[in-house]
């Protein structure tokens, strides 16, 4: 299905979650297999997102390694209210704040701050495609945006696609970067991402709407572009 | 005339709160104004549409990608941890 219901992936996370409650059960137990598993699961994914916070991809090695000593040290006490993965990730992001303030560079949390996103007006559609003021349908499109359903699937689903999506993700401002690889390309939902990055509900929800109307619009200049 | 009903959505306010309405943020009122919108602006319809299937694109962007170095390594760490 190109569309339809529930396309946020977080609606997916269901089947997540029971494998990732299946491991952890094993990783009480000790098993290595278990736990051989969650790093096949999240191994790579942790260096992603370590390398958001920190200066280089060795150290976000380093950074996703401590991770697990951390899951390892502290599987015992986790009560198990929040996801695993949530749990996971928060672990991760203590461990890169950590890492920038031992190496005194400036980690880019201070961008989460409410300021940082307070002072831009940016708009998700250029004001140009809707009509102006005074006309009869004042702030109604201009044109219609074109119809995706008659795009190909295979055209979605192409390196060529996930390459551009994945290049108008890297260039969107760090802050939404981090917002919108935990929220979509992660899936997780949205209340978890907050608690993972201690931000509001509001401040996550702007920098996402930020983050995904740009890589929309990203989208629609390459598929539009032959 | 359909243009301008005082409680009409506009396209551009729409493509504004779509977040919301995605991520189920809207109240009871916002959310029956979005979507009575949308049932009579194919645009907005188009728009998310669009919004929905690049969500849906950014959402297959992790492949795994294994390192059986940074594994072996790991499985290391997890022997150690086991002996104490």
């Amino acid at each position: 299905m190109l569309t339809g219901e529930g396309t946020s992936p977080a609606d997916a996370a269901g089947d997540f979650r029971t494998d990732d409650e299946q491991l952890l059960l094993g990783l009480r137990r000790h098993d290595e297999q278990a736990f051989a598993a969650l790093v096949d699961r999240y191994h790579a994914r942790l260096v992603r997102l370590a390398s958001l916070f920190v200066a280089n991809q060795a150290v976000a090695e380093e950074v996703a390694q401590e991770t697990w000593i951390g899951v390892l040290q502290g599987i015992d006490r986790f009560a198990e209210r929040s996801s695993f993965r949530t749990w996971l990730f928060r672990i991760l992001t203590n461990q890169a704040k950590r890492r920038g303030q031992r190496e005194a560079r400036s980690v880019p949390f201070a961008a989460f701050s409410p300021q940082a996103d307070a002072d831009d007006a940016e708009c998700a559609v250029e004001p140009e495609r809707f009509l102006p003021a005074g006309d009869e349908w004042a702030e109604h499109w201009v044109s219609y945006p074109s119809n995706w359903r008659e795009t190909p699937e295979e055209r979605f689903l192409s390196d060529e696609t996930r390459a551009l999506v994945q290049q108008a993700i890297d260039a969107l401002p760090l802050n939404q970067r981090i917002v919108i690889t935990l929220r979509d390309v992660e899936g997780i939902p949205s209340t978890e991402v907050c608690n993972v990055l201690a931000i509001s509900e509001t401040n996550q929800r702007v920098l996402l709407h930020r983050a995904r109307s740009k890589v929309r619009g990203q989208l629609e200049r390459y598929l539009e572009e032959r | 005339m359909a243009t301008a009903q005082g409680d009409d959505l506009a396209c551009q306010e729409l493509v504004e709160i779509i977040t919301e309405y995605l991520e189920g943020t809207l109240s009871d009122a916002e959310r029956e104004r979005f979507e009575s919108h949308l049932e009579i602006c194919e645009g907005c319809r188009r728009y998310l549409d669009q919004m929905r299937t690049t969500i849906r694109v950014i959402g297959r962007l992790t492949e795994e990608d294994r390192d059986p170095a940074a594994k072996d390594q790991l499985l290391q760490l997890f022997r150690e941890w086991n002996r104490t």
